[in-house]
């Protein structure tokens, strides 16, 4: 699928996707839930967040997409960058920041509309209104969401009748279809069995060539398996941050000793 | 100490005045439909619904204007009362919190509780008045402003059963907020709205109440906005305090098609919610 991607994105692309936190902290009201973050995403790579429920790292991943912005009494502090723009810079539009970023949650959540709508519904608002580019990017998208060949014939049928993990793959192709730079998965296998789980695994290996995905998940062999970066969450803290070879191996920290071996979590 | 059996005993007799009450709950309509039909179904004919009053003495005639009137009234209440309610109702359910939220719900909860014959006056007082005469139109004022408190918070109700997590997935795809409200969470809740609006719409119809001094009622054919209009419960309710037999019929007649239009739309709604969140739109 790396032929379709556009030319001009991939000679450009180095840097594209970049991500950086500095002293980044946010509290819901009077609770604070991350704690001066600071670190760099790279470009074109996996990157898990790990840690026990409540340590702030899906607050982290909502902050990039300022999906948070949504809850009544939030602030924040420090600083989140997207391609060296702070995501949180007044002239930035929201809505603009929110296409160039996808996302797929842990309960997978297609509209109660056909496959093809489903997919088809980002594009629109870009004004993508002509039946021949959204079909042509429908198909590339769950094509590359790997779910083509199981919907081909029924795409005009609800997306709700799939499986599980097919649904979950076409909210995957969904926010695809956006073309974003940034793909977040909250804990996107979570609730699948394990064949689905692994499905989209491989999926998360393939696409890492073309954006950056940030994954959170509760499943330590998943970012092992799945992740080149992994970052430790405890309680609103950044413990540790590094390749995750490392991080699984010969951690500096204790705290991400204890939660790696499981004496902890 | 209690046992078994007379614990049995009293369960069971329990268990039987719960049935006896379900039952009781359902007897009144049982009942009114029963004598309704028994009263009613010997005066209905196609004339009923085609022809108009008869002068006294005259027997046959129908109330066409009548149903004719209730029709156009319904209409008028609906073009007020349903896009200001379910406009309303998205506010509530987007701006929970807001102080404005806060007391629009809670004087909507007024309005909805307030009697329909104050609702009457009210509309005299604006429109009957100031126009100088009665009107269709203040008829239709009067009944939709019954509507929106009760198209509100059925609207504000059912969008608040729409996942969230629906829209969040529209917000993070790059949807603005409103496009996301109006595409994502009104088109899921469409069903259940639907479903309120025609709730709302039987309430009204068989009002007499907020009718009796600004629609007014009208033995001859008028659709016009402007003029007295006939309704179902003003015909049934000036022919039943009449002293003439066949008027007695035609009250019981005309009460058995208000009944049914009410019933009609009831079952309508219950179709309307059976499909929510079901199968595709589109």
């Amino acid at each position: 699928m790396t032929a379709v991607a556009p030319v001009a994105a991939l000679a450009a692309a180095d840097t594209t996707g970049t991500m950086e936190a500095s002293d980044f902290s946010f509290w819901y009201g009077k609770k604070q839930a991350l704690k001066s973050i600071t670190m760099t995403v790279p470009p074109r790579s996996v990157t898990a967040l790990i840690g026990p429920s409540g340590c702030g790292k899906s607050t982290f991943l909502r902050s990039i997409n300022r999906l948070n912005d949504l809850i009544p009494g939030v602030r924040h502090e420090g600083d989140l960058r997207l391609d060296g723009t702070s995501v949180y810079d007044p002239s930035l539009d929201v809505v603009a920041l929110r296409q160039r970023v996808g996302m797929v949650f842990q309960r997978w959540n297609p509209f109660p509309k056909s496959i093809y709508e489903n997919v088809a519904y980002g594009p629109r608002i870009n004004g993508i209104g002509d039946e021949a580019s959204l079909d042509e990017i429908v198909e590339r998208s769950l094509r590359r969401a790997t779910i083509w060949d199981e919907v081909k014939d029924r795409l005009r049928t609800s997306a709700l009748g799939l499986s599980g993990g097919q649904q979950q793959r076409v909210c995957i192709a969904r926010a695809l279809a956006n073309q974003p730079e940034v793909l977040l998965l909250d804990e996107p296998a979570s609730a699948l069995d394990p064949s689905s789980t692994q499905r989209i695994e491989e999926l998360v290996y393939e696409l890492k060539r073309e954006l950056t995905i940030v994954i959170v998940t509760h499943n330590l062999q998943q970012a092992a398996r799945a992740s080149e970066y992994t970052a430790f969450f405890f309680m609103g803290e950044l413990v540790e941050f590094g390749p995750t070879e490392q991080i699984f191996t010969s951690p500096r920290e204790e705290r991400t000793e204890a939660y790696i071996t499981g004496r902890f979590g | 100490m209690k046992t078994a059996r007379s614990r049995h005993l009293v369960s069971g007799a329990m268990i039987g005045l719960t049935y006896l009450a379900a039952i009781l709950a359902t007897l009144p309509l049982l009942l009114i439909l029963t004598h309704l039909l028994r009263k009613g179904a010997s005066s209905l004919s196609l004339a009923f619904f085609t022809h108009m009053p008869r002068p006294v003495g005259e027997p046959g005639g129908g109330m066409a204007n009548a149903i004719v009137g209730t029709l156009v009234l319904i209409g008028i209440a609906s073009v007020i009362g349903l896009p200001i309610g379910i406009g309303a109702g998205l506010y509530l359910a987007e701006k929970k919190s807001t102080p404005l939220a806060s007391s629009v719900r809670f004087l909507s909860d007024v309005l909805n509780g307030l009697p329909s014959i104050v609702i009457g006056i009210f509309a005299w007082q604006f429109l009957v008045r100031p126009i100088g005469h009665f009107s269709a139109l203040a008829g239709g004022v009067a009944l939709g402003s019954m509507m929106i408190p009760l198209v509100t918070r059925t609207t504000e109700e059912m969008l608040l059963v729409v996942p969230t997590s629906l829209r969040e997935a529209a917000l993070a795809l790059g949807y603005p907020r409103w496009r996301t409200s109006i595409s994502i969470v009104l088109r899921t809740a469409l069903a259940g709205i639907v479903t309120g609006a025609l709730v709302a719409v039987a309430r009204i119809a068989g009002e007499t109440a907020p009718l009796l001094f600004t629609a007014f009622g009208n033995q001859f054919w008028s659709t016009s906005l402007r003029e007295p209009i006939a309704a179902l419960p003003l015909q049934i309710f000036n022919y039943a305090i009449s002293p003439y037999d066949e008027w007695h019929r035609q009250a019981w007649a005309g009460a058995l098609v208000l009944i049914t239009i009410v019933l009609i739309i009831s079952i309508a709604a219950r179709f309307a919610t059976r499909s929510r969140f079901g199968a595709p739109v589109d």
